[in-house]
């Protein structure tokens, strides 16, 4: 029997006239692990969290949580996992407490332990005083607490977390990773957290799974997919705007170019950190003065790149409607550039 | 060059509210659906009313079911325009309107141009569906002038009126209070009967309800017996007036906001 | 850590709907106001069809009594699918989804939110009818029928606005509707009784629309006092309807609620 939190083979999920949204996806999170899911929109990770939570069968292949199968044993699924989704779900006419009732009360926990459980999570995610007000009046920060807490009304083994910190303030976000990592690390709770914040999968996640159109295109733990790419990049920007060119011709030299600030110029450096002296050598050779000279490690979104050609940050499907976009915009043309 | 940029801001507005009309059904039907569904239950639930000993109206019932689904289609033609102006506000469209146009009061001349398209398309309708329907039209070339201009100029009060609310509240949920006024000024004028067979609260109602010289006046026009034009029109040039006072008012209010 | 019973499951939503109606003055003031504000006007502006040989009172307000239930209805389609699909909108169906809820109790939980502004709709305009002086000729009893018809007939319109909500998850498209619920009520016995109505399409349509036998059987307990057949026609279609509306709505929601 696998001890696995959860684990797919094969698991795919397609939409009527649509593209496969998971694409034959095949993973492992073992028990307590932080799990991050790192892709653009429209990459597929809330599908695959709908299908890992029950919401949607797959239209292929095979999926187990807490050591049940999704499909056979849903309800067993459902009993040892929480989710926090993307959408905050939460009825803006009912108060934190109210939310907290009738979720303690669906998971049959009543009477006291109703209310002394409701309470505790309340006091964790910092919301006590607010409890009894309408979620209307709550801060997206405060939305998305309330959300956790009642993700973790039942005590379950493991959470689903879908782009929990998306339209987060700074703070707001530490605050939430903060609660994320006690509950890995003192609870033991496995976490299968969703995101495409190259920052919040670096510090949460133990392991990550990196998803592109459906399929997984590298997996491992932050250090290590980094370190796949091995290579560094520098970046410098000149003193004199004018020499950006003459930078660049420079720089080309020690490797191929990547993206930059707009005023400088950055390659990845074919040779490793020990070029980095070479680079400022070539670069005064020259008589270009530099105004700041950065080496960069590599990050997940070059991982991202090396797998597949595109930066993660802006690689997503816009997915906006345009049905009146261009009426607008020609409106605003003639409104702009009209004359009599 | 002052007239020609006023000119090309209030067709640039003009236009594209048009063509989001046109591409979008669900803005197309409510402006034509609830004429009709009125025209089709009074024209045929209610045509047994012109029995009603001192009802005198020589046209027919159907007709005088037009009368007032016409106004009410003109009238409501306005106010859904007004309808979109608010959703412009709270889409942040407007800001960019309001920034581009180098003569802002173009900007509604340009919904008023597209509330008149809709208006007339909404008409249009109705008089078709309604002709079919046994409607006799006993005016000629002028009487129909006269009727149709009237039209015109109740659905411009209504849409500089729903302009004003939009552009003072600048959301969505202007959309009651742009609608229940218009609701009342045409529900408490003679809908179903002559005014003479209005009874209780709302014959007095309707006795100081602009609304009813406009209506008569367009019953009269239909039926080629013209009665009370002149205050009619009077009144429905006040009406538009007054409306054009609110809504450079709604203006200068979005202006101050953006 | 037990399962909740079923009882406690419909309970609980049953709190949340009511609840939820209560706090949105937005719904039920319109819900109240608009079909008492129509019943005025009607009132005034159609007293004189009374003098029609053969309608069946002086008072055109007793007649229009009756149309308050039903346009009250239609608001209650329309708040019960605006709220149905706030639900699906924000992920609200997808929080309780994901725990033991059983659907037959969210679905008798949403209903208890539909009955409870019905209720409200109803005692409203029972007593404005009494306080203006429509005299309900089938008593204490008739009253406490008009209440129950109305509130089936609510339950029945409410189960469209749901299913029309669960079907599409969108409150935009709830709100489309409402011209087509208001068509029905516009070609039926609204306005005339059905044997004055003239125009020959018209009455074989408003013979046809079970809303003319929804509006004959309350007007009947205000008008004439206890007609069977009336009453057994205006129950009956307010029952189908509402069997009907009911299934579907259950239908769609468990396509919508696809849990595994």
């Amino acid at each position: 029997m696998s001890t696995a939190a959860i684990e797919t083979y094969g698991l795919v999920r397609e939409f009527k006239k649509g593209p496969r949204a998971v694409d034959a996806i095949d993973l492992r999170v073992e028990p307590g692990e932080v799990y991050g899911f790192l892709g653009p929109n429209g990459a597929g990770k809330s599908t695959t969290v709908h299908v890992l939570t029950t919401l949607l069968p797959p239209t292929a292949g095979t999926a187990r949580v807490a050591g049940h199968d999704v499909v056979n044993e849903g309800a067993a699924v459902r009993a040892a996992i929480g989710a926090a989704l993307q959408e905050a779900a939460l009825d803006p006419f009912l108060t934190g407490r109210e939310h907290m009732t009738l979720q303690t009360a669906l998971h049959g926990i009543r009477g006291e332990d109703g209310r002394r459980r409701a309470d505790s999570l309340l006091g964790r995610v910092g919301l006590t005083e607010a409890a009894d007000r309408k979620v209307r009046g709550y801060s997206g920060g405060m939305k998305r607490r309330l959300d956790l807490a009642l993700a973790l009304v039942h005590q379950p083994r493991i959470l689903f977390l879908d782009e929990p910190t998306t339209g987060l303030d700074v703070q707001s976000r530490s605050a939430l990773w903060a609660e994320v990592q006690r509950l890995a690390s003192d609870r033991g709770v496995t976490v299968f957290l969703t995101t495409q914040y190259l920052e919040e999968a670096d510090v949460l996640a133990d392991r990550v799974g990196i998803i592109d159109h459906g399929r997984i295109v590298a997996e491992g733990t932050p250090e290590a997919l980094k370190a796949e790419i091995g290579r560094p990049s520098v970046e410098a920007v000149p003193a004199d705007s004018g020499d950006l060119a003459q930078t660049k011709d420079v720089l080309a030299r020690f490797g191929e170019e990547v993206a930059s600030s707009p005023k400088g110029a950055a390659v990845r450096l074919s040779g490793g950190d020990a070029q980095l002296a070479d680079v400022v050598r070539a670069l005064d050779a020259q008589d270009i003065h530099v105004e700041h000279i950065q080496l960069h490690a590599p990050t997940l979104d070059d991982v991202f790149l090396a797998k597949t050609g595109r930066s993660l940050e802006g690689a997503g499907d816009g997915g906006e409607e345009e049905e009146t976009a261009t009426a607008d915009a020609g409106a605003s043309r003639q409104l702009a550039g009209q004359e009599a | 060059m002052s007239r020609g940029t006023f000119t090309s801001v209030a067709l640039a507005v003009g236009w594209r509210n048009v063509h989001n009309y046109f591409k979008n059904p669900a803005m197309i039907v409510p402006g034509v659906l609830f004429p009709l569904f009125f025209f089709t239950a009074f024209a045929g639930g209610l045509s047994r009313v012109d029995s009603v000993p001192g009802f005198d109206y020589a046209a027919g019932y159907t007709a005088f079911v037009y009368g007032f689904v016409l106004l009410q289609a003109s009238a409501f033609g306005g106010i859904f325009t007004g309808f979109s102006i608010a959703r412009d506000f709270e889409s942040g469209f407007s800001r960019r309107l309001m920034l581009a146009a180098p003569r802002r009061s173009g900007i509604i001349a340009g919904y008023w141009v597209a509330a008149v398209t809709r208006a007339m398309f909404n008409v249009l309708l109705i008089t078709v569906v309604a002709l079919i329907a046994g409607l006799d039209i006993a005016g000629g070339p002028v009487d129909l002038l006269g009727l149709y201009t009237l039209a015109l100029i109740v659905n411009a009060a209504a849409m500089l009126f729903g302009s004003g609310v939009a552009m003072r509240l600048r959301t969505m949920q202007a959309g009651p209070a742009m609608q229940v006024p218009a609701f009342l000024f045409l529900f408490l004028a003679p809908v179903w009967v002559p005014y003479e067979l209005l009874a209780g609260w709302v014959h007095t109602a309707a006795t100081v309800n602009p609304v009813t010289l406009v209506l008569e006046a367009g019953r009269g026009f239909i039926a080629a017996d013209p009665v009370k034009v002149l205050p009619a029109f009077a009144v429905a040039l006040g009406l538009a007036a007054v409306s054009v006072l609110w809504a450079r008012g709604g203006l200068r209010s979005a202006e101050r906001a953006a | 850590m037990s399962r909740s019973t079923l009882a406690l499951q419909v309970g609980m939503l049953a709190r949340r709907s009511v609840v939820r109606t209560m706090r949105q003055p937005a719904m039920i003031v319109p819900a109240l106001f608009f079909p008492l504000l129509l019943l005025s006007i009607n009132s005034s502006g159609l007293d004189s069809a009374t003098n029609l040989p053969g309608f069946p009172t002086d008072s055109y307000f007793q007649f229009a009594l009756a149309i308050a239930f039903v346009q009250g209805a239609l608001f209650s389609a329309g708040s019960a699918g605006t709220n149905v699909a706030a639900d699906v909108e924000t992920g609200f169906l997808n929080r309780l989804s994901l725990t033991p809820l059983r659907r037959v109790a969210l679905l008798l939980g949403q209903l208890a939110g539909i009955l409870a502004l019905g209720l409200i709709q109803a005692v409203t305009f029972l007593g404005v009818g009494v306080v203006f002086g429509a005299g309900i000729e089938a008593g204490v009893l008739g009253a406490l029928v008009i209440v129950s018809l109305s509130l089936l007939i609510s339950l029945a319109f409410g189960c469209i606005g749901a299913f029309v909500a669960l079907r599409t998850g969108s409150g935009e498209t709830v709100q489309g509707i409402f011209p087509l619920l208001f068509a029905a009520l516009f070609l039926s016995s609204m306005s005339l009784p059905r044997n004055l109505i003239e125009t020959d399409w018209f009455q074989t349509v408003a013979t046809w629309n079970p809303v003319s036998y929804m509006l004959e059987g309350i007007r009947s307990l205000v008008i004439t006092g206890w007609d069977g057949q009336a009453l057994a026609l205006g129950f009956a279609c307010a029952t189908a309807l509402a069997v009907l509306m009911l299934a579907a709505t259950s239908s769609a929601l468990r396509t919508r609620m696809m849990r595994t």
